[in-house]
């Protein structure tokens, strides 16, 4: 029987949460397919995450190693280049995380697997795969198929699938591999984690955030954001851009690489809505977005849609929310 | 340290509205701006930083047409030494995969310490071109670099991992660096710096300099083929709100008091 491989995804002893994501999508691919679900879990001290992944998968192939306390791309690849020649699987799954498009790329050429990435629909369609993936930071989707192969890798898009364990609980078997890494990777070497500077604003904490994007073009209108942000009593935030060019510090970033947050207004000014931001903001209570392409992929997510050069609604808004404030006083 | 840039000449689509061509391939580009990818802008920034610092070269290299060369230029008014643009029919249609193969039979004929470029492209967001290259090239690599320190045959870089949390590791030189936006600050280019570069030489390269096959490049020798492209569903759409600015701000105002958060 055909198998399908998910790499399971672990920091800091607990298991993350596109794992699940990837299992549950996989495991509706087995089943149109005939495939056996398989996990597959590299680390050191692991033996709690198999049992986790044994509920949603019918094999969990478990590969334990001192070597392995950290993620190491080489120390991956050697591993799984080895499992996957043995078994041959019809698919390996791996997040399109910061772990998983360090070690997919190499892996698939290593092996001269197929590979395509940040994938956000996968289908079998006979022995071909065909996936959905975007381009143009989500303005144009594309359909496409991977060149005929006996296993293709993906990398999938994180929060796009929503996890679900399966009922009754798949009880799958733990096979205990042996590791065959025979020496430590040289030219590799993990040394520390390093986490961000505490700042002084916690974005999270914040009832309501007005974040600013790519949109607002010049530096120069940053005291006209501050302004508007102060007098609606809210607090500033940014998508990368942002941050890249220095203008707010990186305590102030939302999406993938930044903080999630949900407040009770989001107030998204010149966002376009690249996934990676609208991964850390689409929960909030209320969104309304300024942008000034009408297609802009954050309109999809905000509740409310400006469509108009921010420059012409700010000084207005801001002008108002002052009268309504004069008025209660 | 001999430095490498590997840098794509992309459409700007950020704020632009995008059209699908009659071949529905591909994306109708008539109308914009082309400009080197974002990321690899970075990465160049780096590299000139390395070099300025350190001693050594920097060569910049594309793949593309003609119009390509106009990001080779930046390159080169930037601190790039050399420019070379890869350019042949056969080569479209080429993914990740199929580019790192074209862009390998060049690199590997030349001498590098370091080997830098974007870790994804605007347009395609792969992410995928440098780790495949580093395979073909069998030199170590890291993706979504936000720092690099030099040493000895050494590098120590920091890497992003998700929710702002970075991871720090030691990599044995040569290697391949994905970089990240914001790694630094990329300078801007004098009118003097253009007009010096207009001067240096841009070699050409084809197919049949490569040593590659017609089979390994463009469509033939890609992993992934494009069947379509197609603008993706409105699940859930905003309510838009119209008028002159001034009546929508009011219209905002109201919003944001109906829920009492003013």
């Amino acid at each position: 029987m055909a198998k399908i491989f998910v790499l399971a995804e672990h920091r800091h002893g607990q298991l993350r949460d596109i794992t699940f994501e990837m299992l549950t999508k996989a495991r509706e691919l087995a089943e149109k397919t005939n495939a056996e679900l398989c996990a597959v879990i590299l680390g050191k001290g692991i033996a709690e995450h198999a049992k986790a992944l044994a509920e949603y998968a019918k094999i969990v192939m478990i590969v334990e190693d001192p070597k392995l306390e950290n993620f190491n791309s080489e120390a991956y690849k050697k591993i799984l280049t080895k499992l996957i020649a043995e078994h041959k699987p019809s698919l390996v799954m791996l997040g399109h995380t910061s772990y998983g498009v360090e070690l997919a790329p190499r892996l698939a050429t290593a092996l001269n697997t197929p590979l395509t990435t940040d994938c956000i629909d996968i289908a079998f369609e006979g022995d071909t795969l065909a996936v959905t993936r975007q381009m143009y930071g989500g303005k144009v989707n594309v359909k496409a198929t991977l060149r005929k192969a006996e296993t293709y890798m993906v990398t999938v898009r994180q929060a796009t699938f929503t996890p679900q364990k399966p009922e009754p609980p798949a009880n799958g078997q733990i096979i205990t591999v042996p590791s065959p890494l025979t020496e430590e990777i040289t030219e590799k070497r993990f040394l520390q984690y390093v986490l961000p500077p505490p700042g002084g604003v916690d974005i999270t904490a914040a009832e309501k955030l007005v974040g600013i994007g790519r949109g607002i073009k010049d530096q120069a209108n940053m005291p006209l954001m501050e302004d508007l942000a102060k007098t609606l009593g809210a607090v500033l935030a940014c998508s990368r851009p942002i941050v890249d060019k220095g203008w707010l510090p990186n305590d102030r970033q939302v999406g993938s690489s930044g903080k999630t947050v949900k407040p009770k207004l989001y107030l998204a000014l010149g966002i376009s809505g690249a996934f990676q931001h609208v991964l850390g903001m689409k929960s909030s209570d209320l969104i309304i977005a300024v942008n000034k392409d009408p297609k802009a992929p954050i309109f999809s997510f905000a509740d409310y849609g400006v469509v108009e050069d921010l420059s012409k609604i700010v000084p207005s808004l801001k002008n108002k929310i002052n009268e309504v404030k004069a008025q209660k006083t | 340290m001999d430095i490498v840039v590997c840098v794509k000449h992309v459409p700007e689509t950020a704020e632009a509205e995008l059209k699908i061509d009659s071949s529905g391939k591909t994306i109708d580009k008539a109308g914009l701006v082309f400009d080197i990818n974002e990321w690899d802008d970075y990465a160049l920034e780096e590299a000139v930083r390395i070099k300025e610092k350190l001693g050594g070269t920097v060569t910049a290299i594309t793949i593309g047409p003609q119009d390509s060369e106009s990001t080779l230029r930046k390159c080169l008014a930037r601190g790039a030494d050399k420019a070379i643009r890869l350019t042949d029919q056969k080569f479209e249609g080429s993914d990740a995969y199929a580019t790192a193969k074209i862009l390998h039979s060049v690199i590997k004929t030349l001498h590098y310490d370091l080997i830098l470029l974007g870790a994804q492209a605007g347009d395609t967001g792969n992410a995928a071109t440098g780790p495949i290259l580093a395979e073909l090239l069998g030199i170590p690599h890291a993706t979504m670099v936000k720092k690099i320190e030099l040493a000895q045959n050494v590098a120590k870089i920091n890497r992003e991992l998700e929710g702002g949390l970075e991871e720090q590791l030691e990599i044995r030189l040569p290697a391949l660096f994905a970089v990240s936006t914001g790694i630094n600050e990329p300078r801007y280019v004098s009118i003097m710096g253009i007009r010096k570069a207009m001067q240096k030489e841009i070699k050409v390269m084809t197919l049949a300099d490569t040593g590659l096959t017609e089979n390994d490049v463009g469509i033939a020798g890609s992993w992934l083929n494009i069947e379509k492209l197609y603008v993706p569903p409105v699940e859930k759409q905003a309510e838009f709100l119209k008028g002159t600015p001034d009546e929508i701000a009011a219209k905002i105002l109201e919003i944001i008091k109906s829920k009492g958060l003013i």
